[in-house]
């Protein structure tokens, strides 16, 4: 990691001097350097204010537009080198680091936005807890993934489908048999039950779709798996599933278009005394939810105005620390989550640090080979296919089940190309880099805007968004970059996918192995050293 | 090592016992002696038969390799030697014709049933595997590893035997690369290596196998001279323990040089057999190299 250039800083001697002096000073340490540091935040966000607070219009505005570049980049840049060189550090000293370097950056980013924009506590918290969700549910389903692609070389395309099955079957199994006057009756089965059977239905799934299809040349197979995935995604939005009178258990069914209600989630029930949306808390919600409720530090009492001659500036500075009830009891299904990467992880690792995995591996590398030395090649690639998409169903199980209502719409294809995305962000092959990857891109591509989005619209008040990319641009050169922005804010979803497009380009011509592709993770039950202690030559 | 439970070497008569066949499409070919014993002959072809399309590679084969020596088989580029290695190992299915391995019939096995019986084959361009360490490629190879099944790899209980099973093939391995002589590089990606030492990875890798018999394809093909040296020495010193060795190379000189016993093909039949000397002498072995064909 290189620290951020100021351009043409180079030809400026004394910000160069100054920059070098401030490195040396803080490389010396000590409570003068962290002083150093946070007068020098402290200088430059005073001039940003004030620069910000001048009134203009017309070429001025976008003077001062130039003007606030300048002075952010060069209020950000010093104290950037020692903190980049620092995360470095941190990334290259152990697997957790790498993973506190991308999930910590990406909360202090929300934690800056948050003040800079001025939403309250509680969006913050809960953007927080929208990125250890997703990274984890991302993480979860990367990992299976890097068992069919990483391992065995196994070309699936057909993620969403495999998904669906389980989250679908766990809906049919532990659906209430009476679900009142909305949706579909299920088997009424305890939830346990109903997450081994989808887990299992999903493992079953992939073996019927493997098992003719792994004849096939790893690009067929990948068009088997696509249209299989799709196949189940049109079979769960047939109405002629929707709700089907069986013999022996009654109706049951998929719920059609509509989509299906989940059951309920036990985690509720710490909290709330039952899991209707109205529910009253119970006794770990009456303990908890007050903890966090009316905690407000005011510092600056409301109303208060800096007068600075040129300009005055209303700032408000109380900082409310309260936290909704639906935000904490969602840090619970983070904790499942959090758990589902765990054991995703342990599972997975054994299994790749294995002679079964170093089969996969061989399989990966030229099969012909891996047959050549007596490995049954189809029986490794039936085995591991049915594992990953066993897992893929149990952690679209914790994923989607969660989230109290899916349709068959949620599992479009374009889920399993996002899951591909944190595939080859992370790099294929690496058990650590599918949770990186993961949590990278649900950081910087998926949870980022989004709360960007939210926290931006919540706070501030933009003028309505312009219908075109034109109309956005063209007021520009009055002056004004408030149609921009709005129209950039509104269409996130949309930029999201050009930035996830340049990204992959990027990454495709500078690191095509992604982060921890070029990894050599050993397919090995044991270390492989030389026995007896022995000293191995590098 | 590997060789460990091979036969006695039996290289001393099995050199001079040559095969005969009453199909043998050449029978004026040098022949010694007429009984043979089947427990002495691991691999015995007969009659085998390829065509692709309208195309017939291999056109009525018929030969044996015996126990414990180093055959050669040669032939003018095209002579149908690659095919018929193909079909022994199982990579082709033959049109007609049998491969017999230790009295079984093998014809038409898949290549890793026909490894699992005791026969592995290496290849002409070396398929290293080359994201993985050279460790990883010649820890896959051994059979019967209880790793391999996903129950034992992963139930806590079962792992234990899987770790102790790694320990001792860990053990066995780094033996083999000594011996091999490329134990420096255990730790490099097998895409790194020369391409001698890809020959001599894949090698010591097929050996690992514990195999009965192994199926040499051109492992002189691109190798420098020095390191020829040292795999010939290798596959000398593999004969002496016991092992039995088919290689196929189209350099008569390597052939001529070390093998006890030669096969020579031509036009997809065997034109000759017997040893060195005597196929040197042969005039339509001449013939098939000078003339027209070469």
């Amino acid at each position: 990691m290189t620290a951020l250039e100021l351009p043409g800083s180079s030809e400026v001697p004394g910000w160069a001097r100054y920059r070098q002096w401030f490195r040396s000073r803080w490389d010396q340490g000590g409570v003068a350097a962290w002083l150093l540091a946070a007068a020098h935040l402290l200088v430059g966000t005073l001039l940003f204010v004030v620069i910000s607070a001048v009134p203009s219009s017309g070429l001025l505005s976008a003077v001062k537009v130039v003007l606030l570049g300048v002075v952010g980049i060069a209020t950000v840049t010093p104290p950037a080198e020692p903190y980049t060189a620092w995360l470095a550090q941190v990334w290259a000293q152990s697997d957790r680091g790498k993973l506190y370097v991308v999930l910590g950056n990406a909360a202090l980013v929300f934690f800056l936005l948050g003040i800079v924009i001025g939403s309250p506590f509680n969006a913050f918290v809960g953007g927080i807890e929208g990125l250890l969700y997703f990274a984890a549910a991302y993480a979860m389903i990367t990992l299976a993934l890097n068992l069919h692609w990483g391992y065995a070389g196994v070309f699936n395309i057909g993620v969403a489908g495999f998904m669906a099955v389980g989250v679908y079957t766990m809906a049919i199994v532990s659906s209430p048999v009476d679900p009142g006057s909305s949706g579909v009756p299920g088997l009424g089965l305890p939830l346990i039950v109903g997450i081994v059977a989808g887990t299992l239905m999903s493992t079953f799934v992939g073996l019927i779709a493997a098992l003719p299809a792994l004849r096939l040349r790893a690009d067929y197979f990948a068009i088997v798996t696509v249209a299989f995935s799709e196949i189940i995604r049109y079979f769960l939005l047939s109405g002629e599933f929707q709700a089907v009178d069986l013999p022996v258990v009654g109706v049951i069914g998929t719920g059609g278009a509509v989509g299906k209600s989940m059951p309920a989630n036990p985690l509720r029930l710490l909290f709330y005394e039952n899991s209707s949306a109205t529910a009253q808390p119970a006794l770990l919600g009456e303990l908890l939810f007050p903890l966090f409720q009316g905690l407000q530090l005011t510092i600056i009492p409301d109303g208060y105005a800096v007068n600075l001659g040129v300009a005055t500036l209303p700032i408000e500075f109380t900082l409310n620390f309260s936290v909704q009830p639906s935000v904490i009891s969602g840090f619970t299904e983070v904790a499942v989550l959090v758990v589902g990467v765990g054991a995703f992880f342990w599972l997975l690792r054994r299994v790749g640090n294995s002679p079964f995995g170093r089969v996969l591996k061989a399989i990966r590398e030229d099969e012909v080979v891996a047959k050549s030395l007596g490995k049954d090649t189809n029986a490794f690639k039936l085995v591991s296919f049915a594992l990953g998409c066993g897992l893929m169903g149990l952690g679209g199980i914790l994923w989607f089940g969660q989230q109290g209502y899916v349709t068959p719409n949620t599992f479009r294809p374009i889920i399993t190309f996002y899951i591909w995305v944190a595939l080859i962000i992370g790099g294929a092959g690496s058990n650590v880099g599918s949770v990186l990857g993961g949590s990278l891109f649900v950081a910087a591509l998926w949870e980022g805007p989004r709360y960007l989005k939210t926290t931006a619209e919540s706070a501030v008040s933009f003028p309505s968004a312009p219908n075109n990319v034109i109309q956005a641009l063209l007021p520009i050169f009055q002056g004004e970059v408030g149609p921009l922005l709005s129209f950039a804010l509104s269409n996130i979803q949309a930029f999201r996918l050009i930035f996830i497009g340049a990204l992959l380009i990027w990454l495709m011509q500078r690191r095509p192995e992604g982060l921890l592709g070029h990894r050599t993770e050993e397919a090995a039950a044991i270390p492989l050293t030389r026995p007896n202690g022995g000293e191995t030559d590098e | 090592m590997s060789s460990d439970d091979a036969t006695p070497a039996t290289t001393g008569d099995g050199a001079n016992e040559l095969a005969t066949d009453t199909d043998d499409p050449a029978p004026e070919t040098a022949q010694l002696t007429g009984d043979r014993d089947v427990a002495d002959s691991p691999l015995v072809v007969e009659n085998l038969r390829k065509e692709f399309g309208g195309i017939t590679a291999v056109d009525g084969a018929s030969f044996q390799v015996e126990r414990g020596t180093l055959t050669g088989l040669i032939g003018p580029n095209g002579a149908g030697k690659s095919t018929t290695f193909n079909c022994i190992a199982g990579t082709l299915d033959p049109t007609a014709g049998s491969v017999q391995f230790q009295g079984e019939d093998i014809t038409g096995l898949s290549p890793d049933q026909v490894c699992n019986r005791g026969l592995v084959r290496t290849f002409q361009i070396a398929r290293e595997l080359s994201e993985m360490t050279v460790l990883e490629n010649m820890m896959l190879a051994p059979k019967a590893q209880q790793g391999e099944q996903l129950r034992n790899a992963v139930l806590p209980g079962r792992r234990d035997a899987v770790i102790e099973q790694e320990e001792e093939l860990l053990e066995a391995v780094w033996e083999t690369l000594e011996f091999f002589e490329i134990d420096h590089l255990a730790q490099d990606n097998a895409g790194t290596l020369s391409g001698g030492q890809r020959k001599l990875l894949e090698m010591a890798r097929a050996l690992m196998t514990d195999p009965e018999m192994v199926l040499l394809d051109e492992p002189l093909a691109g190798v420098n001279p020095s390191l020829e040296e040292k795999l010939l020495e290798r596959i000398h010193d593999l004969r002496e323990q016991g092992q039995t060795f088919l290689l196929v190379e189209h350099d008569m000189d390597v052939i001529m040089e070390h093998c006890e016993h030669v096969i020579v093909m031509h036009q997809g039949q065997v034109l000759a057999q017997g040893p060195p000397e005597a196929v040197r002498g042969d005039e339509r072995v001449v013939e098939a190299y000078l003339g027209g064909d070469i």
